[in-house]
């Protein structure tokens, strides 16, 4: 009788009994005030905050960046100092709307240039490279569900495996958009009898299910157009069976060569991306923080290839319906080759964990000490404040 | 999981279909070292580089030239991330195709051919090899000096990159393995190399001289395969080099390019690994690093560089380190890694001693499923216990994206991660679901419990050989073995 009934109807089915049976009480805290949603948009390969945000207020830049800084002559400006790179159109927007904040001259405490350790300390929330198995987006999990005394909060990661930050503990699901031809609903069943006794694949198997039905039929095939990708991000984050943490990796920031063009064009897909996903995030926008992080900065130095080279400080993104935008949080170190951290990189002067747990914490009304200490144990600056319109 | 189903499944790539399952586990991966086939007829006509990459990077200087007279800035720009990628076939590529000069889009359509078609040799290989567990090998190296078909020529060098300079050398040393991995135009191109120019060199003197700097892009050096053989192919990230380490040694490797790149190239000197040097760039004078001088010299600096790099202690901790994590778990026993270290220290880097070491180590015949298998893996194993023929290349290309592990297309330079936790993950396993029933329609169905018995030897669950017997048909059982437990993890 099964196979009479195609993917959707018998996914949607086994959702609302999956609903029905655990009776998430996450529902019924949905309602009210709505409950706030935050996505973290992870840019893998060092994204140069110096292209993002010019510092064209800073009269070292010109010898540092020289040509390349034709761009931002009639870029839109944030603040008297600093020009966004012009890709950034929508967020731009944001910006004037006063919904899209930026820090810059930030860094995880980390002070080498390995993207691989990088990475792993910004998504752990470790102070060592390897010695923290879990994520911090992960514990933020936890930690809301014990603040809201509920279930832990839906969580997705918007690719075929869970990136670091989302591993751990608190269950995790995650979707990316198939080129495969669906399974038959018998033999689904039949997988399901399969991992009834094997908890790990039963876990996964479950969530799979449940995140591939709230995807519905995407009609898309991968990930790689931005816009389509913001669009279904919001779909995934929607309404009451939405996820409440989710998390996209975007790629080809590591501009080692001719930064120039292709900066832009990975700044054009990250725009586009959050253009789509707060065009269908809808209302829900204002219960929305996106935070946009990257491993570390780049040189600011153009190198001998017309590139940069792994750095340290660099910049951050805090984009909602709720966020202080329209301004620039920075310590602003300067340029001159004595003001570089070892001649070489911009300085940091804010400690990016110090923006991250502030933002959520803020946002999710959590308290902020503890939230610094679950997600980012063992920091001495304090969490930042501010960032949520009250 | 018995001894047997060990060797089968966490050693290798599972037992093929019509296969009988072995005796004594031991001697069944001993003899495999020797059945091991560096140059099988599929791929002996592959190793060659193709000597295709200057005539495209050629092209894509002109249409640059071309498109920066139009007046376009980013488009004008080299990478061309956006149509050059090789990806998924999809709409917005061939869009980006069309829009492209015959001549190049023709370039690139040839690209993506021998790229297919190299995978499919690897695939085909695997699939059909006598000798699974040093596939595995292989593919473990591979993954090691990770390259990607990301950047512009790299498509016609990949596939060489693992048949000519990793697959001969799997049972033979690291020290020859690292040069010829690391100085080949797969990672030359991979890693910047190829456009690196010593600033005292004459090139580099004269692109410093030039009147107008407007004519062409200044050109310099360029630390990123310097600095990531150090990180990831030998020391590791905890190796003990500094950044002025890195400086030197990517001095000690300016002149080291691809054949018939840029200006300078028709003074470049063919080098065996398929690579070019051009005296010209090689920045001059003795370098040191890590306390060693180097003397002044051509090509053989760089190589005596990677010689002692070869057989550095920590190369020896990291290799064994991540040996260890590939064959025995993510957090594999401190004493495995030991003894791996301990045997590439005295042989200086034998990986054929390496490789009897692994198999007589106790660590790693632990009864347990250490690791959940990658979805490459997975899908090698799938294919040869299915028994499924003639896979057509666009289609291997296809699946293998889709479950999300295509090889030569790792998203950093560190290659796949090598951790359960990282493919465990929900999405991933409803792929290898969607595909089974596919799998399982081109393949032979009969006798599938007596199948699954053999391909994991007194392994088999309860509850797996019922769902297995009680499926409405061969085909069925089929696919669901495909994704049963036992298929999931080693």
């Amino acid at each position: 009788m099964l196979t009479l009934l195609n993917r959707r109807t018998l996914l949607a089915g086994s959702l609302a009994l999956g609903a029905g049976t655990l009776a998430f009480p996450r529902i019924a805290l949905a309602q009210g005030s709505g409950s706030r949603n935050l996505l973290f948009v992870l840019l893998r390969g060092a994204a140069d905050g110096m292209a993002m945000l010019a510092p064209v207020g800073d009269p070292g830049l010109e010898a540092l960046r020289g040509a390349s800084l034709a761009d931002y002559e009639n870029a839109q400006r944030i603040g008297s100092f600093f020009a966004l790179h012009p890709a950034f159109i929508e967020v731009g927007k944001a910006a004037q709307a006063g919904e899209a904040l930026f820090v810059h001259a930030a860094a995880t405490t980390y002070r080498e240039r390995s993207h691989f350790d990088g990475q792993n300390l910004l998504e752990t929330g470790g102070t060592a490279p390897y010695a923290t198995k879990d994520g911090w987006l992960n514990r933020l999990a936890a930690l809301l569900a014990e603040a809201e005394r509920g279930a832990a909060p839906r969580a997705l990661a918007v690719a075929s495996a869970v990136p670091l930050a989302l591993r751990g503990a608190a269950p995790v699901s995650s979707y990316a958009p198939s080129a495969l031809p669906d399974a038959s609903a018998d033999f689904m069943t039949r997988v399901a009898a399969l991992y009834d006794g094997d908890a790990e694949l039963a876990g996964l198997w479950s969530r799979a299910l449940e995140t591939r039905a709230m995807a519905g039929d995407d009609s898309l095939r991968s990930l790689r157009d931005g816009s389509a990708n913001g669009t279904l991000i919001a779909s995934l984050m929607k309404g009451p069976q939405g996820a409440r943490i989710a998390m996209i990796e975007v790629d080809g920031w590591d501009t080692h060569a001719n930064q120039r063009g292709a900066f832009a064009r990975s700044a054009r897909g990250l725009d586009a991306l959050l253009a789509a996903y707060k065009a269908g995030m809808g209302e829900e926008w204002a219960n929305t923080m996106v935070l946009v992080a990257t491993e570390f900065g780049r040189t600011a130095r153009l190198n001998g290839t017309n590139g940069t080279d792994h750095g340290t400080a660099g910049a951050a993104m805090v984009l909602g319906g709720r966020v202080r935008g329209g301004r620039v949080l920075a310590d602003w170190p300067g340029l001159a080759e004595r003001q570089l951290y070892e001649g070489r990189d911009l300085a940091p002067t804010i400690a990016l964990e110090s923006v991250l747990a502030g933002a959520v914490a803020e946002h999710l009304r959590l308290d902020p000490a503890v939230t610094l200490a679950r997600l980012f144990p063992e920091r001495a600056a304090k969490p930042l404040s501010g960032i949520v319109r009250v | 999981m018995s001894p047997a189903s060990i060797a089968l499944n966490r050693f290798g790539y599972g037992l093929a279909h019509g296969k009988q399952p072995p005796e004594d586990a031991r001697r069944y991966l001993l003899r495999q070292l020797d059945a091991f086939d560096p140059a099988p007829r599929a791929i002996a006509s592959r190793t060659k580089t193709r000597g295709k990459t200057g005539e495209m990077l050629r092209l894509l200087r002109d249409l640059r030239e071309k498109v920066r007279e139009a007046g376009d800035p980013v488009m004008a720009e080299p990478g061309m991330a956006g149509a050059m990628a090789e990806g998924a076939p999809e709409n917005p590529r061939a869009a980006a195709l069309a829009g492209l000069p015959p001549e190049y889009r023709e370039k690139l359509m040839e690209a993506r051919r021998v790229v297919v078609d190299d995978l499919a040799v690897r695939v085909n290989v695997a699939i059909a090899s006598p000798a699974p567990f040093t596939e595995r090998l292989v593919h473990f190296w591979s993954n090691h000096f990770s390259v990607s078909v990301g950047k512009p020529g790299t498509q016609f060098e990949v596939g060489p990159h693992e048949f000519g300079a990793i697959r001969p050398h799997v049972l033979g040393r690291f020290s020859d393995m690292l040069k010829a991995a690391v100085l080949h135009p797969a990672m030359l191109l991979y890693l910047d190399q190829f456009q690196s120019i010593g600033p005292g060199s004459p090139a580099g003197q004269r692109r410093g001289r030039r009147d107008n700097p407007q004519a062409q892009a200044p050109r310099g050096i360029n630390e990123n395969l310097a600095r990531e053989i150090l990180e990831l192919h030998t020391l590791g990230v905890n190796g003990g080099y500094t950044q002025a380490d890195i400086t030197e040694f990517a001095r000690a490797l300016t002149g080291w390019t691809v054949p018939g790149v840029g200006r300078v190239g028709r003074f470049a000197a063919d080098q065996p690994s398929g690579a070019a040097f051009v005296a010209l760039a090689h920045e001059p004078g003795a370098r040191t690093i890590l306390g060693r001088r180097y003397a002044a010299g051509g090509p053989e600096q760089a190589i005596a560089v990677l010689g002692d790099l070869a057989a550095h202690p920590a190369t020896a901790r990291h290799i064994a380190t991540k040996l260890a994590r590939h064959f025995a778990g993510d957090t594999p026993p401190a004493s495995l890694v030991a003894r791996l270290e301990a045997d590439f220290l005295k042989t200086g880097g034998d990986l054929a001693s390496l490789t009897r070491t692994l198999i007589a180590a106790p660590e790693v015949w632990a009864p347990g499923p250490v690791k959940f298998r990658s979805p490459f893996e997975w899908f090698i194993a799938a294919a040869r216990v299915s028994g499924i023929e003639g896979l057509e290349p666009p289609r291997i290309a296809r699946v293998l994206n889709e479950l999300g592990q295509s090889p030569w297309r790792a998203p950093s330079p560190a290659g796949y991660d090598d951790l359960a936790a990282s493919w465990a993950a929900p999405d991933v396993l409803l792929r290898r679901v969607e595909l089974a029933e596919r799998l399982a329609l081109g393949s032979p169905t009969e006798d599938i419990v007596e199948r699954a018995e053999a391909a994991f030897p007194d392994a088999l669950s309860a509850s797996t050989r019922t769902m297995l017997t009680r499926a409405e048909s061969g085909r069925q059982a089929l696919a669901l073995l495909l994704v049963a437990p036992e298929m999931m993890r080693r």
